[in-house]
């Protein structure tokens, strides 16, 4: 089948119900997509699916075809970050960094939706994204200042 | 600071080694060094030092030798160097090191038994120079304990001076200009002219000369990393999906691998039928490994899946099947003929005890899964006359060792390469996923293979946080605590995980009751006894390990005490504590929370616990409403004394991370075992903090005394029993055991 990552279309030979994380991690060679649970309990493989965030563990391969999928290496790059990026940077949101592909693109998406989230819609946008480290104080602010820096443009 | 250098006289000497191409700067430890494996390559053998920095023609590399899990001790290893060497950290690259008895961490040892952190005496420094010793002889490279800091305060900081230092005596050899006239800044000798000698075309002249070794460290006043917040340098690579993890190891022809060992931790498999899996797309191979299978595939997801498809017969486990019985081998503990230690034994807890009224509790802390958020995995390749293993571990060393057994390789030809690790809380202690890549790689000689665990793997397999239990007895007088007498009971964490890597260690379990016995609290009868349980699952160190329980039981036991008899629960710990910078930390507590009493107004509460451990006083006061859909935790502030502080900004991401791990553990973490195995087998069991739950979080560093003390785990141990303090103070409840969510609801 054929799957379009990141503005590149791939050519891959996979079963219809491997998830599309297995198919971009294993077959593509797409690393910044995770692995954490495989059960839609922690968001680390989470990319955007036509701009819309879903759970690659979740999404079969083949539901994938015809679709736009974007990773947070197509999000942007170290030398061209997305402005959700940016923000994760200036506020060292990381620590492990291990869920912060996920939460990136979680929150990318639901800046796109909701342009100035309250803190309420932070919270259940957001709250699908398991952190073990405990970055969730950072996070919720790296969000406001990427939520103005899109607003800016 | 001309006690730096006495430091540097006594216990190490920075020296210099030729390398390929340039000259290699780093510590010779005690008289006889270590061989060192970055020159064993390189030189004549003759250059035995522990590298911090090497600079050829070709750049300046800084070498870190503690792992990072997460908590950023890569940057700021690679800014102590930087700081002396006048370098600037966009001109270097920061490497991990291969594993090397010469990095040995010394600071470890200052959790010696029995003797606490602030205690000075001769008595507690000598043992710990024999300790020091010992670490040495056994060649530990461990990244625990919140020792990173610590280890690498003195040490790298004269690596860095030394290298400055030699490299200014290299540009006046080649000049001919006084030493005295030189600057350095940004890797470069400026010489009065305004010239510039890059650090990387002295190399070869500076590894010619004697180092100089006779080095006056920077005034704080002119440090420019050092107490300054910095930009992590692994933050744009974990901000862009492009850092590496040891999961996101890659090479050519590789081949992805699973394994399911007997879920009855530590039992045997008794068989396998595999012909299911062997005929699924993508199977490879399926080997037997220790107590289980191992599918090498094509593809992670297919050699998940093949997996899932061997049917097992699992032999028992050694430990209680049932978790009730778990239970009710710490009940039994606590007697004579199982007591451990006794290490504080102030006034007469006795006869305290047979006056007035007695207050008695019992508390429980369940086990605990580490579950980082990236899975256990290693990468190996093995040929006839090498392996290589790539990996995020905290013991190299072991890992080594334990490959060279398994592949009858010599140790120097197994080589351990770190990757960066997506989270660890002490679970990259263990190495049984390296060993079992070892048999996989050695089925498929050539072939680099790599092998993931299941989130359902490694959470089965989690050696886990201890199980404890403890029992209070106390009594109040005059409105003060008078007497507090607690007994922990736990089977013997450093037993369990130092016997997987085997080794014994004779003596008391420092750790039954660390982060109890050694609170600094002058009550008048006051007695801590440690009671070690027979051995059951095993288990192994969890972020701040004994003190993650036995702070809970002390801290709760003295707020009853404190509730008892009638006084307020900062004033009280701090009339009780005896050590100034303890007294200093919950004053600033105290301030930082505007305390005024448990009671912030309806269904509110506020509760304070403190718990020194890792030689660190940290304080923390915890906000909570009770709301109609249950506890709600509002705020938090905390307070701890590092000594120094190298980076604030990482210092406050450290704490107010360890904080929500502790609340969101104490709230809903619990492990249990149920016919022998893990009940608990993904994130869906074991959810920890979700961010609407993350409280705002006010934290503060002090600098007072002169030890240099990490800050990873102690943030943790004061956290729940701050949060179960507060509740009672929300709610008149008082919660005895975690997880807290058995007792009363939460938001
Ligand atoms: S791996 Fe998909 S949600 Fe956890
Ligand atoms: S930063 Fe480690 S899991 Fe989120």
């Amino acid at each position: 089948m054929q799957l379009n990552v990141d503005g590149t279309t791939h050519e891959v030979d996979v079963e219809d119900d491997m998830p599309l994380l297995w198919v971009l991690r294993d077959e593509i060679g797409v690393k910044g997509v995770k692995y954490g649970c495989g059960i839609a309990q922690c968001g680390a493989c989470t990319v955007h699916l036509d701009g819309v965030a879903v759970r690659s563990c979740q999404t079969w391969a083949v539901d994938a075809v015809g679709a736009e999928v974007t990773t947070i290496n197509g999000l942007g790059t170290p030398n061209a970050m997305h402005a959700v990026q940016e923000a994760w940077a200036e506020h060292q949101v990381a620590q492990c960094g291990y869920c912060q592909s996920g939460q990136i693109m979680q929150a990318a998406s639901m800046l796109a939706a909701i342009p100035e989230p309250a803190d309420e819609d932070i919270d259940a946008e957001m709250s699908g994204n398991l952190c073990r480290c405990g970055t969730y104080p950072q996070i919720r602010a790296a969000i406001v200042t990427a939520a103005a820096k899109l607003r800016e443009g | 600071m001309g006690r730096i250098k006495t430091i540097a006289r006594r216990t190490f000497l920075i020296g210099s080694a030729a390398v390929l191409g340039g000259v290699a700067f780093g510590a010779y430890l005690y008289k006889k060094p270590v061989a060192n494996p970055l020159v064993d390559d390189l030189a004549d053998g003759d250059a035995a030092l522990t590298e911090y920095v090497r600079i050829t023609a070709d750049g300046v590399t800084l070498i870190t030798p503690r792992a990072d899990k997460g908590q950023g001790v890569y940057h700021v290893q690679a800014a102590l160097i930087a700081e002396e060497l006048d370098i600037d950290l966009d001109q270097v690259t920061v490497d991990p090191g291969p594993p090397s008895p010469a990095y040995y961490n010394t600071a470890l040892s200052e959790e010696a038994p029995g003797f606490m952190p602030t205690d000075d005496r001769f008595a507690a420094n000598a043992t710990r120079t024999v300790m020091d010793a010992a670490m040495k002889i056994m060649g530990v490279q461990i990244t625990g304990g919140s020792t990173t800091v610590a280890d690498s305060w003195d040490k790298l900081r004269v690596a860095g001076a030394v290298a400055r230092e030699t490299l200014k005596a290299a540009a006046a050899q080649e000049t001919g200009v006084a030493v005295a006239n030189m600057q350095t800044e940004r890797g470069a000798v400026i010489l009065p002219d305004g010239r510039q000698l890059a650090y990387t075309d002295l190399a070869a002249t500076a590894a010619g000369l004697d180092p100089v070794d006779n080095v006056t460290l920077k005034d704080p006043s002119k440090w420019r990393y050092i107490g300054k917040d910095m930009q992590r340098i692994d933050i744009v690579p974990k901000s862009t999906g492009t850092q590496t993890y040891g999961i996101d190891m890659e090479l050519d022809g590789m081949v992805h691998a699973t394994v399911i060992t007997n879920p009855r931790k530590g039992g045997a498999m008794l068989s396998a039928n595999t012909a299911d899996a062997e005929g699924m797309r993508g199977v490879l191979k399926v080997v037997e490994v220790p107590n289980g299978m191992g599918v090498i595939a094509d593809n992670t997801w297919r050699a998940f899946q093949a997996a899932q498809a061997i049917t097992f017969e699992w032999g028992p486990a050694e430990y209680p099947a049932e978790q009730d019985d778990h239970w009710a081998v710490l009940a039994e503990s606590f007697k004579k003929d199982h007591q451990d230690s006794q290490y504080r034994d102030d006034g007469d807890a006795d006869s305290a005890l047979s006056k007035g009224d007695v207050v008695t509790a019992e508390y429980r802390a369940p086990y605990l899964a580490h579950a980082p958020l990236e899975p256990l995995n290693a990468t190996v390749l093995i040929t006839d006359n090498r392996a290589d293993v790539w990996t995020g571990t905290q013991v190299p060393r072991f890992a080594q060792d334990a490959v060279a057994d398994i592949t009858g390789l010599d140790k120097d030809d197994v080589h351990i390469h770190v990757l960066m690790m997506g989270g660890s809380f002490g679970h990259r202690l263990e190495i049984d996923v390296i060993t079992q890549a070892a048999h996989l790689g050695l089925a498929m000689k050539n072939t680099p293979v790599k092998l993931t665990y299941s989130r359902e793997e490694d959470m089965a397999h989690d050696y886990t946080r201890q199980i404890a239990m403890a029992r209070m007895q106390g009594t109040v007088k005059d409105g003060q605590v008078e007497a507090l007498d607690l007994g922990i009971a736990m089977p013997s964490v450093i037993s369990s995980q130092m016997g997987r890597l085997g080794l014994s260690v004779p003596g008391p379990d420092a750790m039954i009751t660390a982060g109890a016995w050694d609170q600094p609290f002058g009550i008048p009868n006051y007695r801590v006894t440690g009671y070690r349980s027979a051995d059951l699952a095993p288990i192994s160190s969890w972020r701040s390990v004994g003190a993650s329980t036995n702070g809970f039981f002390h801290d709760s036991a003295l707020d009853e005490l404190i509730h008892a008899a009638g006084a307020d629960p900062m004033d009280e710990r701090i009339r009780l504590a005896w050590d100034d910078n303890s007294r200093a930390v919950l004053d600033e507590v105290a301030q930082l929370s505007g305390w005024d009493g448990p009671s912030i107004g309806a269904n509110r509460g506020r509760g304070v616990a403190f718990c020194m451990s890792f030689g660190v006083p940290c304080a923390e006061v915890v906000e909570v409403t009770n709301t109609d859909r249950g506890i709600q935790i509002d705020k938090v502030f905390a307070v701890a004394n590092v000594g120094r502080v190298v980076d604030p900004q990482n210092l406050s991401r450290l704490m107010s991370g360890g904080i929500i791990w502790a609340l969101g553990h104490a709230i809903s973490g619990e492990i249990t075992h149920s016919d022998g195995m893990t009940d608990q087998l993904n994130y869906d069991g074991f959810e920890a903090m979700r961010l609407y739950q993350a409280p705002e979080i006010t934290v503060k560093g002090l600098e007072l005394g002169d030890h240099v003390r990490g800050i990873g785990e102690p943030p943790v141990p004061p956290a729940a029993p701050a949060l179960a303090n507060a509740i009672f103070a929300a709610t008149g409840q008082r919660i005895r055991e975690m997880p807290f969510n058995k007792h009363i609801d939460f938001v």
